[in-house]
């Protein structure tokens, strides 16, 4: 196959950047997105050039690395998918494709394709754990939790927080990352004791960050590579207004 | 009260201002439909001047239309606000962008369309409420009574061809408005279920998009009809 491709490339957070041009001409159809940036990086070393910068790591769509907007959405063209279980075959022989970071004020560029996402970090930090005494395994029926109550937590928990709700969303809102890790602890026996005060931290923190606010258009959902549903955010915003009107910290 | 004003002015916050006026508003619109629907009815306005003075009388309506005017204002105020917030928070926008992809156009629009119907409703107040609050409207008398006859200021209006069709284009802003606006409301609130959602979601696309619209575009249209003698 060959592929145009159009690469943002950005030296580091103060230097603007520029969509830059490459041709590929042997690109096979069974690579991945990213084995299709080796090839581009092994041609730029090479001839010398600066290779491009992009984050990746397992490269089995469950680490939440990968972050490239591909012509015009989050991941690429496929749903329910990260960049790295993208495929050459899902593009056509002489295609172009323009390839950008991220983009959001709480998520600047550190270099070409990467950005600074330890924003999501500081939100988990203000809130989303569970404080229990470490000590020896609890017995695994200790606390029974129904089998649905438990589906639903696993599937907030899919969350690898790669930040495509953020890069989709037209506001660069986080309300999907920060439902979907709201909601996984919220509705467990374990996590219920700390709801009230986890959910005001971390809707706190994720203004702080400079995060948008939520439309609902539901781009998030839709880009989400694990598809998490839009009833985690019904349910933050339900944890949220539920512990400011009820919870006993007065000062906010 | 720091946790009222915090809250208030939280991006989750802030969508509950949105909601809540936004949900009221809404509420509104059907009542000024049904009242609105006496236009329909063939005896010369008097049961639409009957309306009328009625809720410009009615200290009970009266009260309720300084909340309308002031759920307006606030919902357009927060607006900008939030779309300031918004669009702030992706500094660098993308060179490509493909979001027909993920959302419905609507959803991506409603500050758009909001503008529009910020503009409409200026419109229609001048034209309407200014004249009837403070302007110099014909009077009508039926059974010895005294009536201003707002229903003569709807003639001259909906005779002219361009401000039906003004009237009909931002009722279509209206239906895509609502369409996205109406069920968001209830999810900026956390009112999500399996059972009610779909309820919610029924009404707001189809009585709110549709219904209602249609039935105040009709309104214009009917009168444009009859004062040319088509009907």
């Amino acid at each position: 196959m060959k592929i145009n491709l159009k690469v943002w490339r950005q030296k580091n957070n103060n230097t603007p950047g520029k969509l830059v041009e490459y041709q590929l001409d042997n690109i096979s159809p069974d690579m991945s997105f990213l084995e299709m940036f080796d090839v581009l990086n092994g041609e730029l070393t090479k001839k010398g050039e600066e290779i491009v910068a992009f984050d990746h790591d397992c490269r089995e769509g469950i680490c939440g690395s990968c972050s490239m907007y591909i012509n015009g959405r989050a991941h690429g063209p496929q749903t329910g998918a990260t960049t790295c279980q993208l495929h050459m075959r899902s593009f056509n022989d002489g295609d172009t494709i323009v390839v950008e970071p991220w983009r959001a004020r709480a998520f600047p560029v550190i270099k070409d394709l990467i950005v600074d996402r330890s924003a999501f970090d500081r939100v988990i930090q203000a809130g989303g754990y569970v404080s229990v005494n470490t000590g020896s395994a609890r017995d695994a029926n200790e606390i029974l939790i129904p089998r649905t109550v438990a589906d639903e937590a696993m599937d907030a928990a899919a969350c690898i927080g790669c930040g495509a709700c953020v890069a989709a969303c037209k506001n660069a809102s986080a309300m999907l990352f920060v439902s979907a890790k709201v909601s996984q602890l919220a509705i467990l026996p374990q996590g219920k004791a700390e709801s009230q005060q986890r959910a005001e931290r971390m809707v706190a923190q994720m203004d702080a960050e400079g995060f948008g606010a939520c439309s609902f258009t539901g781009a998030c959902s839709v880009e989400c590579p694990k598809s998490i549903s839009l009833d985690h955010i019904a349910r933050m915003n339900r944890e949220y207004l539920g512990a400011k009107l009820t919870s006993d910290n007065v000062q906010g | 009260m720091a946790w009222v004003t915090q809250t208030l002015s939280s991006s989750l916050g802030r969508k509950v201002i949105m909601s809540l006026t936004g949900l009221f508003l809404s509420t509104f619109l059907i009542v000024h439909m049904a009242g609105n629907l006496q236009l329909f009815k063939a005896d010369g306005g008097r049961a639409f001047n009957e309306y009328t003075y009625f809720m410009t009388h009615n200290p009970l309506i009266i009260t309720v239309s300084y909340l309308l005017y002031t759920s307006i204002l606030v919902h357009a105020l927060m607006a900008l606000v939030l779309t300031r917030h918004n669009s702030a928070s992706r500094p660098v926008k993308y060179a490509y962008s493909k979001p027909e992809a993920n959302s419905p156009w609507a959803s991506r629009n409603m500050g758009i369309l909001g503008t529009v119907l910020l503009v409409f409703i200026i419109i229609h107040m001048r034209t309407f409420w200014y004249e009837m609050h403070f302007g110099s409207v014909p009077m009508a008398e039926y059974d010895g009574k005294q009536y201003k006859d707002l229903y003569a200021v709807v003639k001259v209006a909906f005779a002219e061809w361009w401000y039906v069709l003004l009237y009909v284009l931002s009722m279509v802003a209206v239906g895509y408005h609502l369409a996205h606006g109406f069920q968001s409301g209830f999810q900026s609130l956390g009112v999500r279920h399996p059972k009610y959602t779909p309820i919610i979601e029924t009404v707001g696309r189809y009585f709110f998009a549709f219904i209602i619209p249609a039935a105040f575009a009709a309104m214009p249209i009917y009168v444009f009809l009859q004062v040319h003698g088509i009907l």
